[in-house]
């Protein structure tokens, strides 16, 4: 078999017709459902759903930074925890940040910081909790698109919303959005998040080895679903604050 | 008439192309003007604008604003003004030039827990901002319901040339002051606050309803009982 010459695992995660263990096809989204403005104490919140993931992120700021030695003059201090629940895992999972929840929290804060207008809120803090409820493969992913809807439902300025998608490969092939199984068996992981509109990507991280091909085609699939997301993303603020699609009206300037 | 075209807009999203004049919350990129913030964005004659339909307060100049004494210091007091800055109102702005430390009593003037009516004196970017009370109506607030809305509606209640708050206050005798960040001060008989604090309520919820003055009169209703 072709799939078994790179970092195979044992489970065989693509059938003949090429369907995923899950009957999706290789560059199939699992699905996705979003809601913002659901907590009444966070200044901004958004919960997703997407595939086995369970993410509520929520936003408080811009507000005084404590300790008073980490204030920054001329730009906000932009705070992000990525917290696994205990339950959010089979087998309880420590509460206390581990060495892999430190690092996501790192990864989401730098995903998020070229969006938001840092520079508009000197001397503050802004603070971006991200806390999965259940976890399955791509949760980084996930936290950060709920990260930017919670930031544009707290009424930070923002250049654009954050939204990302995970590929990677499994026997052999590169396929879009890894869950959970799959991102354990397979041999390559490779979450990537851009901003939509201004075209740029904020993270990218890659692990497995890909050859110059699988990469590029990864990379570019990334994006396309990455859109996709964009768009059940936009519909969700959209549906918070206009009850619906945004609407464009003409009406009639009243003279002063 | 002119036409304005109005869009609900969510940042990253472009509200207009070409040349414009171009308000807060708006960011120009090349030729394309784009909304940094979730808000109702006009293009019209006067320009771009983009009214945001949520966020925090920030302070600016000129804003009269109802604030709580936190801490006295020795030249002044400290104020929360429902932002993320807190103010700060000099001693000399109260008791003059002739302010010394020494001789006056900052606490006999106003006390921690104190309710200010105040006004934004100047606000940069690298400092807190400074108050003053200086002018009629500022200072102490003795009396009334506090109400706090989110500072992004406080326009919608005062409405257009103060036409909607002007009608709450008509239809219930109550006394409302409004300071730019979402604090509200109703002064009236119990009946008048709790009316005026619902239709304040209702309009903070349905800011978009395009018949809120009809509804907010509905609520209110009848004739003032002062």
């Amino acid at each position: 078999m072709e799939g078994q010459e790179v970092g195979e695992g044992k489970t065989k995660l693509i059938d003949e017709s090429g369907k995923r263990l899950d009957g999706r096809k290789w560059d199939e989204l699992r699905p996705i459902s979003i809601q913002v403005g659901l907590m009444k104490n966070a200044d901004g919140s958004a919960y997703i759903e997407w595939g086995k993931n369970k993410i509520m992120a929520a936003v408080y700021g811009p507000k005084e930074v404590h300790p008073k030695h980490q204030v920054l003059p001329d730009r906000a201090l932009l705070r992000c925890r990525y917290h696994m629940a205990p339950f959010s895992v089979d087998e309880r999972k420590n509460p206390a940040p581990s060495r892999r929840e430190i690092e996501i929290s790192k990864v989401i804060r730098e995903a998020l910081v070229p969006a938001v207008i840092v520079e508009d809120y000197p001397r503050t803090a802004i603070e971006v909790w991200v806390e999965v409820l259940q976890s399955d493969g791509g949760s980084r992913v996930a936290g950060i698109t709920a990260a930017s809807l919670a930031l544009a439902d707290a009424g930070i300025n923002m250049r654009d919303l954050v939204v990302g998608c995970s590929c990677g490969i499994i026997n052999n092939q590169v396929v879009a959005d890894l869950d959970d199984t799959e991102d354990k068996e397979g041999s390559g992981d490779m979450p990537v998040a851009i901003m939509p509109n201004l075209g740029l990507v904020s993270l990218l991280q890659v692990d497995g080895i890909y050859s110059r091909e699988q990469f590029q085609k990864a990379f570019e699939l990334a994006i396309a679903k990455g859109k996709q997301v964009n768009a059940l993303q936009r519909a969700a603020l959209n549906t918070r604050f206009f009850g619906g699609e945004a609407k464009t009206t003409q009406v009639e300037e009243v003279a002063e | 008439m002119p036409m304005i075209e109005r869009k609900q807009v969510i940042p990253g999203d472009v509200i207009a192309k070409g040349n414009h004049r171009y308000g807060p919350y708006i960011e120009k990129r090349g030729d394309e003007y784009v909304a940094l913030r979730v808000g109702l964005a006009e293009v019209g004659g006067d320009g771009v604008k983009l009214n945001p339909l949520t966020g925090p307060y920030l302070p600016r100049a000129e804003d009269e604003v109802i604030g709580k004494v936190v801490d006295i210091n020795g030249f002044g007091w400290v104020i929360d003004i429902n932002s993320c800055f807190d103010g700060f109102l000099p001693a000399s702005f109260v008791f003059g030039r002739e302010f010394s430390p020494s001789t006056h009593d900052l606490s006999s003037k106003f006390a921690v827990g104190d309710i200010i009516g105040c006004r934004i004196e100047s606000y940069e970017r690298s400092r807190d901002p400074q108050l003053s009370i200086r002018g009629e109506g500022y200072g102490r607030v003795d009396s009334g319901e506090i109400v706090k809305i989110s500072p992004t509606k406080v326009p919608r209640l005062i409405g257009k040339r103060g036409a909607m708050i002007n009608l709450i206050s008509e239809k219930t005798g109550c006394d409302i002051r409004v300071g730019q960040n979402g604090v509200v001060v109703i002064n009236g008989s119990p009946e008048g606050i709790s009316k005026s604090a619902n239709a304040i309520k209702m309009i903070e919820e349905e800011t978009q309803a395009p018949d809120l003055m009809t509804r907010v009169e509905a609520l209110v209703g009848g004739t003032g009982s002062g």
